[in-house]
């Protein structure tokens, strides 16, 4: 019997020596899991470990501490077979199409060299699979013959949701699968990766900066500050009711695109930048930036706590 | 309010081995003193091209800014007529530009400090130690928290933010009357992006300066512009005061550009509106209607002939055949997506 939820993120930790004895803690206890066709998505400001969190679930780095269970497995403590078996089943899509390509192969052979690895297909079904794969991101088999460097930016993001799907896997870390794109090529990237999870049951982790977009696609969203996740809840109460105050601050910072609504809305400004990861701040880690900040913020850290239903949230203040 | 800028029919093109590309073709506009405007389009689209022209910080060639283009200065200078003595003095003095990229745009063997006293040293004539008064001035204006010891940073010791920050200490040094920013805030994250749209504010309001911002991000307009210019394939299809164009707006292509973002209105996992195609060719010659081949109301007149401005307004002008008496009626409301509350 398959589990409900098919990513569980356990304590997990991923330090960084940066010489000097000093430590870079960029993911530090997070926990999470993401359930079968469920789309989590994790927010935050550059620096926050929101990429470093992705590709440590997906065993690109080894974690400091802490486990993620992938279908019940360690990954990080797997044999042989059930590494690959996990390399298949969970794919990555990269934020910039340009450098993720190798520009020397042709759009078949990047598609097509993942299921070398992990199908024994013959040439005829290799070549029909790839076809059917431009097909379904929204390109045609002429594709396959040419190199990246003839494609825009939006065409070459497709080629990396073909490849990501060529070894049919179950769940994909998107890491700002779209922010290197323009605006309407950014909605028809989304509106695909939506098709698709609708069509396969994919699971997504969608790692993002652009709040609005974030929303848009997830079920869940975490918010993530200097290794910690401070606020995760259903997409839609994160928007309309944000608990912590980092939250309700990020939320303030996005433009509206209506003028009516800019020129009346009050903005929560958030002073300073974030601290660097090297020597947070005790306590709470945005005490130094929080309007609301208490005396005890700078010495307890707060924990996560169900404030609601599915409604998480790590603040003194609840 | 005085011009302080007037561009009239500025024709661009750059020429490449595979042939002439029309970058920028047609484009007029004011700009006056104190204001903002915002030029908004695709990547593309030909409006960094026209930003930079005013400063002529395109190389030429391969660029050509074509005979008849005008950009005058100020009620009297041409800039494109300017000679490279007065181009020197120009720049920066009169009009300068902030960009995209702060990680790129700064001089790395350079202190921060040392980069914004030569552009004083040499607009302003100070010497060494006028200009570390003033540049220490200058960061405290842009809200650099201790400039005395900033001042000696290298660019790589600062974040993204502060590097922004920077760049504006710089572009304001010598009271421009133009700052052109190209994209100021693509590179950062939002809570930096709103301070860096309130210090752009501030700054308008506190020196009178004109603003051209070129971005692509309408929610960024709408907090910002007093005008807003639509580019598409080189030419101004559409321009209007920011309430005009949000929510007055009749071109088609400015709907698109308007329903392509997603809003925290709207539910999620919905079909965002996407605009299938490309933009056309800029080398090959142009028939009809530039947009006519990814427009959803086009008709046959708009495969054969280029449409004529429309005047809506004083403000609000647009060049597309739906607005001919004979174009069938599309209704506004039906096709952008209501204004949200909340």
């Amino acid at each position: 019997m398959a589990k409900e939820n098919l990513v569980e993120v356990v304590n997990l930790k991923k330090y960084f020596n940066v010489g000097k004895n000093k430590v870079l803690k960029a993911v530090d206890d997070v926990s999470f899991n993401i359930k079968r066709g469920e789309t989590l998505g994790l927010v935050g400001e550059s620096g926050c470990g929101k990429t470093t969190c992705g590709r440590t679930i997906l065993g690109l780095y080894d974690a400091t501490d802490g486990h993620v269970y992938f279908d019940g497995k360690d990954v990080h403590a797997m044999g042989k077979k059930d590494k690959l078996n996990f390399k298949k089943d969970a794919q990555m899509i990269f934020q910039d199409p340009y450098a993720s390509l190798d520009p020397r192969m042709t759009i078949g052979e990047i598609i097509g060299e993942g299921m070398d690895v992990h199908f024994n297909l013959s040439n005829k079904e290799r070549e029909e699979k790839i076809n059917e794969l431009l097909h379904t991101v929204g390109l045609n088999q002429e594709h396959a013959s040419r190199f990246p460097h003839e494609l825009s930016g939006g065409q070459r993001q497709r080629i990396g949701i073909a490849r990501a799907l060529a070894v049919e896997p179950k769940f994909i870390v998107c890491d700002e699968p779209i922010s290197a794109l323009d605006v309407s090529i950014q909605a028809q990237i989304v509106n695909l990766l939506i098709k698709l999870q609708n069509e396969m049951g994919l699971a997504y982790l969608f790692i993002s900066h652009d709040l609005s977009m974030v929303k848009h696609i997830s079920d869940r969203v975490g918010v993530m500050y200097l290794g910690s996740i401070v606020e995760l809840a259903p997409s839609a109460n994160i928007y309309k009711k944000p608990l912590h105050p980092y939250t309700k601050a990020l939320i303030s910072a996005i433009p509206i695109p209506d003028p009516k609504i800019e020129d009346t809305r009050k903005r929560i400004k958030l002073e300073g930048e974030v601290p660097s990861p090297i020597n947070p701040p005790a306590g709470c880690k945005f005490n130094k930036r929080c309007v609301y900040a208490m005396d005890k913020c700078s010495q307890i850290t707060p924990e996560l706590k169900e404030l609601e239903k599915d409604h998480f949230v790590a603040c003194h203040l609840y | 309010m005085e011009k302080i800028l007037e561009v009239k029919d500025l024709n661009i093109s750059f020429h490449t081995y595979a042939g002439e590309v029309k970058a920028v073709r047609g484009v007029s506009f004011d700009l006056h003193r104190g204001e903002s405007l915002a030029i908004v389009g695709e990547s593309g689209c030909g409006k960094t091209v026209t930003a930079k022209s005013i400063m002529r910080l395109l190389k030429e060639p391969p660029a050509e800014i074509k005979p008849g283009s005008q950009i005058i200065f100020d009620g009297k200078e041409d800039i494109v007529k300017m000679n490279r003595k007065r181009l020197k003095s120009f720049r920066g003095a009169d009009v300068s530009m902030i960009f995209q990229d702060p990680m790129t745009s700064l001089n790395p063997t350079m202190t921060v400090g040392k980069q914004i006293m030569e552009t004083l040293q040499i607009h302003k004539g100070m010497n060494k130690i006028e200009a570390k008064k003033e540049a220490i001035e200058l960061l405290k204006i842009v809200n650099i928290p201790n400039p005395e010891v900033r001042i000696n940073n290298y660019p790589h010791q600062l974040s993204g933010g502060m590097r922004q920050r920077v760049m504006i200490a710089m572009a304001i040094s010598c009271n421009p009357k133009i700052l052109i920013a190209d994209e100021p805030t693509t590179a950062l994250d939002v809570t930096i992006q709103a301070q860096i749209m309130d210090l752009l504010n501030e700054l308008k309001d506190k020196f009178n300066t004109a603003i051209i911002l070129i971005t692509h991000d309408l929610g960024v307009v709408a907090n910002f512009a007093d005008k807003v210019q639509v580019m598409y394939a080189g030419e101004i299809i559409e321009r209007g005061t920011r309430e005009e164009i949000f929510y007055k707006s009749m071109h088609p292509y400015t709907w698109a550009l308007l329903n392509s973002v997603p809003r925290l209105d709207t539910e999620s996992k919905q079909e965002l509106y996407s605009l299938g195609g490309t933009p056309p060719d800029l080398i090959l010659p142009l028939k009809g209607c530039a947009f006519s081949s990814r427009c959803e109301y086009a008709m046959e007149i708009c495969l054969e002939r280029k449409p004529e401005t429309t005047q809506l307004s004083p403000t609000h002008s647009l060049c597309c055949w739906l607005q001919h008496p004979d174009a069938p009626k599309v209704n506004r409301s039906e096709v952008v997506r209501g204004e949200i509350n909340g």
